[in-house]
């Protein structure tokens, strides 16, 4: 017998009643959803433009990202544009800021130093982004899985974790670089990633461990929602703050390591890079003669500023994880640029 | 209190152990690790020597591999593994170094010395001086020093130790010709306590020690930060109350408190520094552990190299251990340290 013929049984509700209320569960929103070519616009607005925006409004975050932006910039364009050093383009050693043809004045054999520094660009940046990427990557899912899952894997994973922490970084590249030594630069930055996971690791753990006692952690649990959703949208976001301090901390790391071992000459020399340069430039001039010096300090100026730029944006994009300041941003792209409602990016 | 020193204890021997099964993994599982490319060098030096594979010289080989490498070949895996921690951990026996003909564990240990000798002068003077002038910089937050020397801090981070390295070298060693480039002792003299002979060591390590120095430097701005936060609290003003002095609140009250977060990260500093004393050595051309290891990479020295790993990672350990164990005396209030999310 089905309910709606017996209204006794049904609790004393109408037959009406239960239509409505079947009808308030299944009720759907009459805004019509925009256009998918209009989602896309104002999820870049959201998403990409706004955090942007707070990013060169921040001093540091300006000049950070001016000087990244210059890097890339001459990893790809320059590459492009300017030709490769020749040996005997000019006199050896011509000091740097003399003449427009040779800005950053010439090596020993007389190639051109600013045509050098743009043709070593190419591989410090992928050295940084293959490195990066698997330092971090490996260090948020390793505290993640071992703060989550805690127990026995909590404790194998943190004994791998401070073994990795206690062998000295570049004493672990060394003795890996003795049977492994890579020669694309991606596979190079990767050999240098895999040595600086273990700090992270820790501090994923920690905050995962906090995070997972509070209060909205605990309601997204008891309304079952998936772990993989929980640990995105919850840890994950939280931590977000942390993970780019540490992008730019390994990425330092990486790119003092890898200029080192070429400087050292470990690694085979396949592609230019500013320690291969560096490496030349020490072995190659008389260090006591100030006229030949500028070849060595060049490339060492040129590694600073991409590691002040890398730590800049880092410090400047604390801000962008500011769910106030990203929302008012975000209010200040949607003003007068659309008039039908908008569903919120978050 | 005692159970926590033997949980310490405990957890630094386990993570030890962890590091020789890496090293021994590293060594002698790679299909194309240092074991198998060492076992082919030595056959293919044999067989140009002119002798016939036969079972007298197979065991010749096997006892010049073992000789070497402290790994007998007719063993399985598993009991060579054994073998080999028994081994070091008993005896310190890494078997004996290729190009120096002698065994790895004293040779390292004289080296050592000499690394620990100029690496821990340059960090502790880099590590108390960041300390002071984190904390003067808190105590005039936002003034002209603050602010200048926050620039500094954060430019320092962008310098690599042997970036600093180099242009010690060039400046004070090649062009104003103050102090020696190269060797660990003055020429001519003889070791042991007396005066030319103290000078001139103390000489040598100068520079590579302000090298050391500029990697020590880091902890000064988390420092003032914590500063800054602890100078905000309620005690230090009921401490003002009180009628305690300055001198007292600045040391006790507010320099303890806020050397606790960054305790155990300033010691991690060390791996830091022996990591990097490969390069400093190399550029300063000290023979001492980095060098070591430099060079027997460049010969594939390798039960050095993995007799290097394992050294490396123990003074490491130890460093972290003492950071671990003196936690509880400028911390009274951790008895147990369970609660403390520590290395």
């Amino acid at each position: 017998m089905s309910r709606s013929e017996d209204p006794v049984t049904d609790g004393g509700q109408s037959r009406e009643a239960a239509r409505s209320a079947e009808d308030i569960f299944n009720r759907v929103s009459d805004i019509e959803r925009p256009p998918r070519s209009q989602q896309l616009l104002e999820g870049v607005r959201n998403r990409v433009l706004a955090p942007l925006k707070i990013l060169i409004t921040d001093p540091r975050g300006a000049v950070g990202v001016a000087i990244l932006a210059f890097n890339v910039a001459m990893a790809t364009l320059g590459v492009w544009f300017f030709p490769q050093p020749s040996s005997l383009a000019a006199e050896p050693y011509t000091p740097p800021f003399q003449s427009l043809e040779y800005p950053l004045g010439t090596a020993s054999l007389g190639q051109e130093i600013h045509l050098q520094i743009i043709h070593a660009t190419p591989a410090m940046l992928k050295f940084v982004i293959s490195g990066g990427i698997v330092a971090t990557l490996l260090g948020v899912t390793i505290g993640v899985t071992a703060g989550y899952k805690g127990g026995v894997i909590d404790y194998v994973l943190m004994l791998i974790s401070d073994t990795w922490m206690s062998i000295p970084a570049l004493v672990l590249i060394l003795i890996i670089s003795s049977f492994w030594s890579p020669r694309d630069p991606y596979l190079v930055g990767l050999m240098l990633g895999i040595n600086f996971w273990g700090g992270l690791a820790r501090m994923t753990r920690s905050e995962v461990l906090s995070v997972r006692e509070s209060n909205k952690v605990e309601a997204a649990r008891v309304m079952g929602l998936p772990t993989r959703y929980i640990i995105r949208k919850y840890v994950i976001k939280n931590l977000m703050p942390y993970i780019t301090v540490n992008l730019a901390n390994n990425s330092r790391q990486i790119i003092f390591a890898a200029v080192g071992l070429y400087f050292l000459g470990v690694l085979p020399y396949t592609s230019a890079n500013w320690g291969v340069m560096m490496d030349q430039a020490y072995n190659n001039s008389n260090l006591t003669n100030m006229g030949q010096v500028h070849w060595l300090i060049i490339p060492m100026v040129m590694m600073i500023l991409l590691t002040l730029g890398i730590i800049l944006t880092a410090q400047a994009a604390d801000k962008m994880f500011n769910v106030r300041l990203l929302a008012r941003e975000q209010a200040d792209e949607d003003e007068g640029a659309t008039a039908t409602a908008t569903i919120p990016g978050n | 209190m005692v159970n926590y020193y033997v949980k310490r204890v405990a957890h630094a021997f386990m993570v030890l152990l962890t590091t020789l099964t890496v090293s021994f993994a590293l060594f002698r599982m790679l299909p194309f690790g240092p074991y198998e490319i060492m076992k082919l060098q030595i056959q293919n030096q044999m067989a140009q020597s002119g002798e016939t594979m036969d079972v007298q010289t197979r065991e010749r080989i096997n006892a010049r591999i073992e000789a070497f490498t402290n790994i007998d070949p007719d063993q399985t895996m598993v009991e060579a593994y054994f073998d080999y921690l028994f081994n070091i951990i008993v005896y310190q026996d890494f078997g004996k170094s290729i190009t120096h003909n002698e065994a790895v564990w004293p040779l390292m240990l004289e080296r050592m010395q000499w690394t620990l000798f100029y690496g821990t002068y340059g960090f502790a003077l880099g590590v108390s001086t960041a300390l002071i002038l984190g904390a003067v910089m808190a105590y005039n937050e936002g003034s002209r020093f603050d602010q200048v020397l926050t620039y500094f801090t954060v430019t320092n981070e962008t310098i690599p130790g042997y970036i600093a390295a180099i242009i010690l070298l060039i400046v004070f060693g090649l062009q104003l010709g103050w102090l020696p480039t190269g060797a660990r002792e003055a020429p001519g003299t003889v070791p042991g306590l007396n005066i030319p002979y103290m000078i001139g060591i103390v000489q040598h390590a100068a520079l590579i020690s302000m090298a050391g120095f500029v990697a020590g430097f880091g902890g000064g701005l988390d420092y003032r930060g914590n500063c800054i936060r602890e100078l905000g609290k309620d005690y230090i003003r009921v401490a003002h109350l009180r009628g305690l002095s300055d001198t007292r609140i600045a040391i006790r009250y507010v320099g303890r408190n806020s050397l606790l977060p960054i305790y155990t990260g300033l010691l991690l500093g060390i791996a830091g520094l022996l990591g990097g004393s490969v390069i400093l050595e190399w550029i300063f051309n000290y023979p001492a552990m980095g060098d070591l290891l430099l060079k027997s990479l460049f010969s594939r020295d390798y039960p050095l190299l993995m007799g290097s790993l394992v050294l490396f990672t123990g003074v490491t350990l130890t460093g972290l251990l003492v950071a671990d164990l003196t936690y509880g005396i400028i911390d009274p209030r951790v008895q147990g340290g369970a609660e403390r999310e520590s290395f």
